[in-house]
């Protein structure tokens, strides 16, 4: 049986240092987080909880949803010791590795995790801002939203999913490959030659997507090495016994409001398809990571993907198979699952935009990430008469990422937008209504002074000198305005407030 | 509580204005004067961050390697 698809994003920004001899990220990043989480004692606008930290109690990364971790996979190490914001908006924005990481907070649906993402790009332009105020002339960091340096480095944009625990993990992992080799013919950033180890960088001028040449397993643990079409990180951050997370790290990060929107709304209708059981065929790739990279280099959109029973089909048959299952499935209430009246938006979107994938791919140049970045390097390609691979062109194929106002591609270009200015801006220091994330989101803005930490699944109050009570968040889908809105506005202190919970 | 909130603000996004369009309409939409105009606008951006490109561009890229990540 489907449950609510309570979703979100964590997206990890490139980040270039200009004006200092030896690029030093971890420091840049840090100084970056920094300066925005110290930026509250100037203005409120910010949306930081001020002393308030990151909780890693519960941070499990190393366990795997198959049950046993494979010998020599290699977990991500949490590093608790680099900068943390917990955010009012229930978001959490950190230094992870070498990057500034902005986690969305949890969504109920494709729209709320549209917005979210938009005001997580607010805080990294708000963070730039700050942090170079204080930068000695000639220096600058700056951000961009990419997920590839060209030279071989990716890093992540990776999407959650709350799924039932009953769900079979088999069953996931065949569906959601087949969804997420195909769907990168609407979700793809872009990409200038190929990061396939061993294969000519330059024999490949542009590509769909970003990360598809990194992908080299179809089902693990690792994502930094080896990296699997399937995450397997058994870490729900919920109630394990009822739920799972499942984390893909497939995807790219998207410029382009439709495509977040599309590739979030899509993914968690076949998700919840799955849960249901709904599916009557199915789509095994004859060899997964292939097919992956095949869709991400083919812009024909037309060579057909082998399968394992010797038959063989397009993405974009695949995916049209899949919108109208899905188009089925909503109408006969599995709207429910997937945001009501959002899962009716996705669907509409969804089938306008493998229409035009399938009549002029160039009538999307508003709307999908690669189309939109595709026409403009070869627009400056014939002005220059110069190849894709000459530095102007990879210079501009970068820009198209940055975020930064007045510079963006992306608005120049006129990218159509689904949340208004006001949603995103909002969004900044505001929880989405509907999840667990406005239970922490409220709290933080109305007790930021009693609460030690925080994390996705509980809160630690201090209620007095010498004692603490940490309230776990185990529901995602409790603690939403609906819920809890009486018990917050009738608290004058934690303590009435844990009181009123427990008798609730 | 969430659909109630966007839907408010239907009116002020591009995608909800769009979902009523007929697929086959939409691409009737699409002809060569919409492409013109594209590339007239594309020109138009172009100009504007030409010589930042041709000044600036190969320190760039030689300067963008990131560190891997997840």
């Amino acid at each position: 049986m489907a449950i609510s698809k309570i979703c979100g994003i964590e997206t990890e920004y490139a980040i270039i240092q200009h004006g200092v001899l030896e690029q030093n990220p971890v420091y840049a990043s840090s100084i970056l987080v920094n300066s925005y989480a110290q930026h509250h004692k100037i203005a409120d606008d910010t949306g930081v909880a001020a002393s308030v930290h990151w909780d890693f109690q519960d941070e499990t990364p190393g366990n795997d949803a198959r049950g046993v971790a494979p010998i020599g996979s290699m977990p991500p190490i949490v590093e608790s010791h680099l900068v943390n914001a917990v955010l009012t908006n229930g978001a959490r924005f950190y230094v992870d590795h070498a990057h500034p990481e902005l986690s969305t907070p949890e969504c109920a649906n494709a729209l709320e995790v549209t917005r979210y993402d938009k005001s997580g790009e607010i805080i990294l332009r708000k963070a730039m801002d700050y942090v170079n105020a204080t930068l000695p002339d000639g220096e600058e960091i700056v951000v961009y939203k990419d997920n590839s340096d060209g030279k071989g480095n990716s890093y992540g944009c990776h999407e959650n999913y709350l799924m039932d625990r009953a769900t079979p993990f088999g069953e996931i992992v065949s569906y959601a490959t087949a969804h997420f080799v195909t769907r990168q013919i609407y979700t793809g950033s872009g990409k200038i030659g190929c990061e396939i180890p061993g294969v000519d960088p330059e024999a490949t001028p542009y590509q769909l997507t970003q990360r598809a040449d990194f992908f080299e397993e179809e089902v693990g643990l690792e994502t930094t090495l080896k990296r699997p079409i399937i995450n397997t990180r058994d870490e729900p951050h919920a109630d394990a016994t009822k739920y799972r997370r499942l984390h893909v790290i497939c995807g790219d990060a998207n410029m382009s409001e439709t495509a977040t929107f599309l590739k979030i709304g899509s993914t968690a209708l076949i998700l919840a398809m799955v849960e249901d059981d709904y599916f009557s065929k199915r789509w095994l790739f004859d060899n997964p990571i292939a097919a992956m990279r095949q869709v991400s280099h083919d812009l024909s959109l037309k060579v057909p993907l082998k399968l394992k029973d010797g038959s063989s089909i397009t993405a974009l048959e695949i995916q049209w198979e899949m919108l109208n299952k899905a188009k089925q499935y909503t109408e006969n209430g599995g709207d429910e699952f997937t945001g009501g009246p959002v899962a009716h938006t996705v669907i509409a979107l969804w089938e306008r935009v493998l229409s035009g994938l399938e009549s002029d791919p160039n009538s999307l140049h508003r709307e999908i990430d690669w189309v939109a970045k595709k026409l403009l390097l070869e627009k400056y390609a014939e002005r220059k008469n110069i190849s894709f691979f000459d530095n102007r062109i990879r210079s501009l194929a970068v820009q198209y990422h940055d975020i930064r106002e007045g510079k963006s591609i992306v608005d120049k270009l006129g990218l159509k937008k689904i949340v208004t200015t006001e949603e995103s801006q909002s969004g900044v220091a505001t929880p989405p209504t509907s999840t667990r994330a406005y239970f922490r989101g409220m709290c933080l803005q109305k007790w930021p002074e009693s609460i030690i930490s925080a994390n996705w699944d509980s809160i630690l109050f201090k209620l007095d000198d010498s004692n603490v009570k940490r309230i776990p968040i185990l529901e995602p889908m409790y603690g939403s305005a609906s819920d809890i809105d009486n018990l917050i506005n009738n608290a004058e202190t934690p303590i009435e407030l844990i009181a009123a919970l427990e008798l609730d | 509580m969430a659909d109630q909130e966007y839907s408010d603000n239907k009116q002020s996004s591009d995608l909800e204005s769009d979902s009523d369009i007929d697929p086959a309409e939409m691409h009737r939409e699409t002809n060569s004067s919409d492409n013109s105009e594209l590339a007239s606008e594309l020109d138009n951006i172009l100009d504007e961050i030409d010589s930042a490109l041709e000044s600036n561009a190969e320190e760039f890229v030689k300067s963008y390697v990131q560190k891997g990540g997840q």
